[in-house]
């Protein structure tokens, strides 16, 4: 086939995708679902929670995971554009991880030496690396569905911010559950459970991002 | 700046600005105005990879590939395109990454510099030879009927309400199979060789 035909049979072709940002927001929705789903079944919320809701570390450890989040889902969009610039927009990233440290600085300055090691172990660490994964599992997937609706250039790159997305919502809905809030605390272990969804998301995304 | 350089940059961003134009009433329904996008764009698609092929030390005979290929992409993604940014870029960065591929199936690992893409200007010497791509190749492992619907409306040049009588289907049904080929013939592109 020539080219000017191909051109022709493309021009020919009116079937619209849907936007890129709306394909990504209901798979993600959808996914969410899923997970409260699974989060209902396997862990359920707290019991004291109606007790702790307005206490601020139990608020903060929403703030973090939500805040990491919001900032991977708008750089995905981003990475999703091909050619869209992306220097700039890698800082917002930095948001969730600066205002974690703040919350640690804070605890450190405000609680005793001798309460930190055992803030820091908490009683459900094992749970932590076990549910957060899990829980983020569909929303990854969901995530990387979205990412391969649009256009990526970089894939390994952007399974890992879709990653950080999967891992920091997964991570909001654990909390729920979780009775540890010290900052330092989520510092440890939620750093490192959805840090292993990140890695986890860029080893996928090299493989199933590119077109 | 001469003046030289300076018009051509004025020219340049003239170009741009009429593509974004042309690709904003193509995603509004104007299939004339996007079939001129794409005539145009190809013309300087075809220039870059040729010079990709060239510098990578590879005989240019498959930059028609890759042309084809950079056209079907921008087709079947162009809803990634934010139509408040000029099209110019999103352009270049899909040229790119589909010759980088291209270049890496033939065995090359090879970076190439953003400036290939800098100037997508049509060039007198590089215009269609009339070179029969790969495609042509891929059209035969296609599912009967999308393959019938692309020759139809490729080759043969006829409507989709034509083509729609000829097959003895639905619109609809020429619709969504022109669609699927073309998405199918993409892949193939995609993982040849």
């Amino acid at each position: 086939m020539k080219t000017e035909e191909l051109i022709r049979a493309v021009a020919a072709d009116d079937k619209r995708a849907l936007p890129l940002a709306r394909f990504l927001y209901v798979a993600l929705a959808a996914a969410l679902v899923l997970a409260a789903i699974l989060f209902a079944i396997a862990l359920g919320p707290r019991p004291d929670i109606a007790a702790v809701a307005l206490d601020p570390r139990f608020l903060f450890k929403f703030a973090v995971t939500l805040l990491l989040a919001t900032t991977a889902l708008a750089l995905a969009l981003r990475l999703a554009r091909p050619g869209a610039e992306t220097g700039y927009a890698w800082l917002v990233l930095a948001a969730a991880p600066a205002l974690l440290a703040f919350g640690v600085l804070v605890e450190l300055a405000t609680m005793p030496a001798a309460t930190w090691g055992t803030r820091l172990i908490g009683t459900n660490w094992f749970y932590c690396l076990t549910y957060v994964p899990l829980l983020s599992l569909p929303l990854l997937a969901a995530a990387l569905i979205g990412l391969r609706h649009g256009a990526p250039t970089r894939p390994a790159l952007a399974g890992a911010v879709a990653g950080l997305l999967a891992g920091g919502l997964g991570a909001a809905l654990y909390a729920a559950h979780c009775t540890d809030d010290s900052p330092l605390f989520v510092a440890t272990w939620y750093t490192l459970a959805i840090g292993g969804v990140t890695i986890l998301g860029s080893l996928i995304g090299r493989r199933v991002l590119r077109w | 700046m001469t003046s030289n350089e300076a018009n051509a940059a004025a020219r340049a961003h003239e170009r741009e600005a009429e593509w974004s134009g042309l690709m904003r009433r193509a995603n509004a329904g104007d299939a004339a105005a996007y079939e001129r996008l794409l005539k145009a764009l190809a013309i300087g698609l075809r220039a870059a990879a040729r010079r990709g092929f060239n510098r990578a030390g590879k005989s240019d005979a498959d930059a028609e590939d890759v042309v084809q290929e950079t056209l079907l992409a921008i087709h079947l993604k162009r809803h990634t395109w934010d139509a408040s940014a000029p099209l110019g870029p999103w352009v270049r960065a899909i040229a790119r990454n589909k010759l980088v591929d291209a270049l890496r199936r033939r065995g090359r690992r090879i970076e190439i510099p953003i400036d290939d893409f800098a100037d997508l200007l049509p060039n007198t010497a590089e215009q269609p030879s009339g070179i029969v791509a790969d495609v042509a190749r891929n059209l035969g492992v296609l599912p009967e009927r999308q393959r019938n619907v692309v020759q139809a409306i490729a080759v043969e040049g006829i409507s989709i309400s034509q083509t729609a009588v000829r097959l003895s289907v639905s619109e609809g049904a020429v619709r969504v199979a022109l669609h699927r080929g073309l998405a199918a013939l993409a892949v193939k592109l995609k993982d040849s060789r």
